[in-house]
């Protein structure tokens, strides 16, 4: 039931986020979008529970990514991003989740529409695309506070420059020098840019904070797409605090 | 065995109590949906109970707000792990609609706008356990959270309590819904633990 990773390997995406690698003893194949539950436990006996989305593809074996963003008043966040070391172990749960999920014998386009870290399950799609050496045609409207809160930025650019993902990346807050859209949240002006259009019948996966998700599925079905081709994934509260 | 973190610690809540196991107090109000939000039309919006073909009760908007409603306080608890107590609802009781009807059936399949289902045992919809609800905090229902009317069957994980809710089908046997064909418990007792199919 609940399997046990070692940690492998740790990796700062941003200022408050980090990538943690997990050796999994008898972890079952993922798919790509699905999270997992991670257990920890207090000398004195408390636990606490939360679910990840995992960043990595299906291939990688028996090895498990999770991307965690740090939340300041967090029970479990601040531990994994701050205080976990290579070495510790952890107790996991999963995989979990069969709804928001890409896998691999979709051939038809995908748009994936990221608000922040709502780009970690949509990352694990995109590495399987590429690990499956699968022709579906991806592409990505990420947006972002600014370019220093972006995640595997290395790898979308090199994965942009093989042709693999088509990505346009939208700045809410503070756009790079010369960028040709000033700052702001996603608008019917960039949908009709950055998404496939709804005629090519693509699905669309929407990940991130619950008011961006809304606005960007609201978008997306008034442009044309229907409304059951598109799978949302939401976290954090309804407000704007994440 | 346990895995013992070091350096991890509780950061302690008063509320601590009333938890189910595996759950944590959230004072938000999260939104979780598998798909874009319907904005649905009252002009439009209407309410059925039946019985596969043969359809038993129909309310329209207008009509289901004439029906005797009541304002309860419970505490709902999430799949997801966060629990929110205290909320307050305003919404007529599953009991005031099957009043009158009467069937042998054993399950029932809650249907919404959007596609979304989900089921439970008749009975769990019985006895003061259910409502459809319309205001939450002295508010209209948002429909994010299932406005303009959302099933609350507050003793089981909250994916039970269908948000845009539009019907409801009596069966004869059951038949999972959406999450539960997709991984979910197909009961989903939050003081039992039922998560997932293993559990």
């Amino acid at each position: 039931m609940w399997h046990v990773g070692e940690v492998i390997a740790l990796h700062d995406e941003t200022a408050t986020a980090r990538t943690i690698t997990l050796e999994v003893a008898g972890w079952p194949a993922h798919v790509a979008g699905q999270h997992v539950d991670v257990r920890l436990t207090a000398p004195d006996g408390y636990s606490a529970v939360r679910s990840y989305s995992i960043a990595s593809g299906p291939s990688s074996e028996r090895r498990v990514e999770l991307t965690v963003e740090r939340l300041d008043n967090g029970e479990v966040s601040p531990y994994l991003t701050q205080e976990l070391a290579v070495g510790d172990r952890l107790e996991l749960r999963g995989p979990i989740g069969g709804w928001f999920v890409w896998r691999t014998h979709q051939t038809e386009p995908v748009q994936l529409v990221a608000g922040g870290s709502g780009i970690v399950p949509l990352m694990s799609m995109i590495r399987s695309r590429k690990a499956a050496g699968s022709a579906a045609p991806f592409r990505l409207l990420y947006s972002v506070r600014e370019r220093a809160a972006v995640f595997y930025r290395d790898e979308l650019r090199a994965l942009t420059e093989n042709e693999d993902l088509s990505l346009t990346y939208a700045y809410t807050r503070l756009a790079p020098a010369g960028w040709p859209r000033p700052p702001g949240r996603i608008d019917p002006t960039l949908i009709a840019n950055a998404t496939w259009p709804s005629n090519l019948g693509p699905t669309c996966y929407v990940c991130g904070p619950t008011s961006f998700v809304e606005v960007a599925a609201s978008l997306l079905i008034a442009s044309g797409h229907s409304p059951e081709r598109i799978r949302t994934e939401r976290f954090g509260p309804t407000g704007d605090r994440k | 065995m346990a895995i013992i973190s070091r350096g991890f610690s509780h950061r302690a809540s008063a509320e601590d109590k009333k938890l189910p196991p595996g759950q944590y107090v959230t004072t938000d109000f999260p939104v979780l949906s598998a798909g874009p939000t319907p904005h649905l039309s009252l002009d439009k919006w209407e309410f059925t109970i039946n019985e596969g073909d043969n359809l038993l009760r129909r309310w329209d908007w207008k009509s289901f707000l004439e029906l005797p409603a009541q304002t309860f306080t419970v505490d709902l608890h999430c799949v997801t792990r966060w629990s929110k107590f205290g909320t307050t609802w305003e919404g007529v009781s599953v009991d005031t609609l099957l009043a009158d009807i009467k069937t042998d059936a054993s399950h029932a399949l809650v249907h919404s706008y959007g596609g979304y289902t989900t089921n439970l045992p008749l009975p769990d919809l019985r006895k003061m356990q259910a409502w459809i609800a319309f205001r939450f905090e002295h508010e209209e229902l948002a429909p994010e959270h299932g406005g303009p009317a959302r099933l609350l069957v507050p003793h089981l994980y909250l994916w039970k309590s269908a948000k845009w809710v539009h019907g409801i089908t009596l069966m004869q046997q059951d038949t999972p819904g959406f999450w539960e064909r997709l991984g979910y418990h197909n009961y989903g007792d939050p003081w039992r633990e039922q998560r997932y199919w293993s559990d």
